[in-house]
């Protein structure tokens, strides 16, 4: 097994999200919400002009992040990155906005996770350790968007795998996960049941499963 | 000013009382009514439930008032990007309810539609709803949440008119419209007051029916 290096896993991560949507694209217009860090990145990763972003704190039609003589700081995304405007882009009220998505008008969102189980169950909001306080929209996301798309790292920092047989840590939701992407996989979830999709060609089967505690099928 | 409804933002905030109830409008630093909270801070008034979606950073924004010892406990969503709030709740002295973000815009929509309680089925499953009734709606889970109102929302709008019909400015929207319609008084904060009649009333996002006090930033 070939290390891949953390910012080239990254890209390689939110590189094979935007292909997913760049394909889903091509049935109509897609409307997806990205979460802070590698979901954010996907934006940069994407090519089909059909794809329009939407942000909870209330935009639809994110452009890029704005460049530094253009920042404005009542025009940002969740993640409080300075954004830009789309042609066509509109604001809503955060009630609004959170019932954009909670109504399922959303078609995907990305979002990472510390961990991830065979049954679909996310754990994205905290770490108990006393150091976080807050949940954001996470829930409310996983809940609403039609997919979830996870974009994480395939170990922790210390090598522990986070695709686990069940979630030790608060989850976020129960069984919301249809798609992992990690820098060595892509995995879906398919009638309650985890399957490996794709295999970087950095790792053999063996090896991805030495570094995968949860139990999957292999459809490649 | 022609604004019946104007005051000066230290009149304006007279309006909070100890043990109050207060709403802020805002995301992170984006559309929060900076020198009411400037005023509040000021004012040195205690005792509060801040209801809001984080509390700013640390010793900016909301998160002055926790610095200066005014809060009591806190309503909202996020407040990691103020480790002051994570810390302040270990040690006992805030009290902190979290609420999902989209269940917490929606109870204050609630609360200012006269809704009292909704079920959703954000959280449900998770510890952010035990101790929640919950009931199965199409065969998936649902939570109970409970309206959010209180005494006093203070907003940040970009303009109003003389009557008070307001109008925002990009994501500076966020909750201040759902947050002027859920609390006793309403305060809102705006670059100008212009005259009625002259903003397009297909863009009215808040009518005037909503708000109680306007203030103008001076800066």
């Amino acid at each position: 097994m070939q290390t891949i290096p953390e910012q080239q896993a990254k890209e390689r991560i939110a590189s094979v999200i935007a292909r997913h949507f760049d394909r889903e694209a091509l049935n109509g217009r897609l409307f997806i919400n990205l979460g802070v860090g590698i979901p954010t990145m996907v934006a940069d990763h994407v090519t089909n002009p059909h794809i329009y972003i939407q942000a909870e704190n209330g935009m639809l039609g994110v452009g890029c992040a704005a460049p530094e003589d253009q920042m404005d700081h009542d025009l940002i995304n969740a993640g409080r990155t300075c954004v830009t405007e789309t042609p066509g882009c509109s604001y809503l009220d955060s009630a609004a906005s959170f019932g954009m998505i909670r109504g399922g008008h959303v078609d995907a969102t990305v979002i990472g996770a510390f961990e991830v189980d065979q049954e679909g169950n996310i754990a994205n909001w905290i770490i108990p350790n006393g150091k976080q306080l807050g949940v954001g929209g996470a829930m409310d996301l996983v809940t609403g968007a039609r997919e979830v798309v996870i974009a994480m790292q395939h170990t922790s920092k210390n090598g522990k795998p986070k695709l686990v047989k069940q979630c030790t840590l608060p989850i976020t939701g129960i069984g919301e996960a249809d798609m992992v992407v990690t820098e060595y996989a892509v995995f879906v979830f398919d009638k309650g049941r985890l399957i490996l999709r794709q295999i970087a060609p950095e790792i053999t089967l063996d090896e991805l499963r030495g570094i995968t505690d949860a139990a999957f099928d292999v459809d490649l | 000013m022609a604004s019946d409804k104007y005051r000066s933002i230290e009149d304006a905030i007279a309006a909070v009382k100890p043990g109050s109830r207060i709403m802020v409008g805002s995301f992170g630093l984006a559309g929060y009514p900076a020198e009411l909270i400037e005023a509040l801070a000021a004012s040195g008034v205690g005792d509060l439930t801040i209801i809001s979606n984080d509390l700013g950073t640390p010793g900016v924004g909301l998160g002055k008032l926790l610095t200066n010892n005014q809060i009591r406990s806190l309503i909202g969503t996020y407040y990691n990007w103020n480790p002051e709030a994570a810390v302040a709740h270990n040690e006992g002295r805030i009290e902190v309810t979290l609420v999902p973000q989209g269940t917490f815009a929606e109870a204050i929509r609630a609360a200012g539609v006269g809704i009292p309680a909704f079920y959703t089925p954000t959280a449900a499953g998770t510890e952010l709803a035990a101790g929640k009734e919950t009931k199965e709606f199409d065969g998936r889970t649902c939570v109970l949440e409970p309206a959010i109102h209180a005494d006093v929302a203070l907003i940040r709008a970009y303009k109003a008119d003389e009557l008070g019909n307001l109008v925002y400015y990009k994501t500076g929207r966020n909750f201040n419209p759902v947050m002027a319609m859920a609390a006793d008084t309403v305060i809102a904060e705006v670059d100008e007051i212009v005259p009625v009649g002259s903003l397009d009333p297909e863009c009215i996002v808040t009518p005037h029916i909503y708000v109680d006090i306007l203030t103008v930033r001076k800066s």
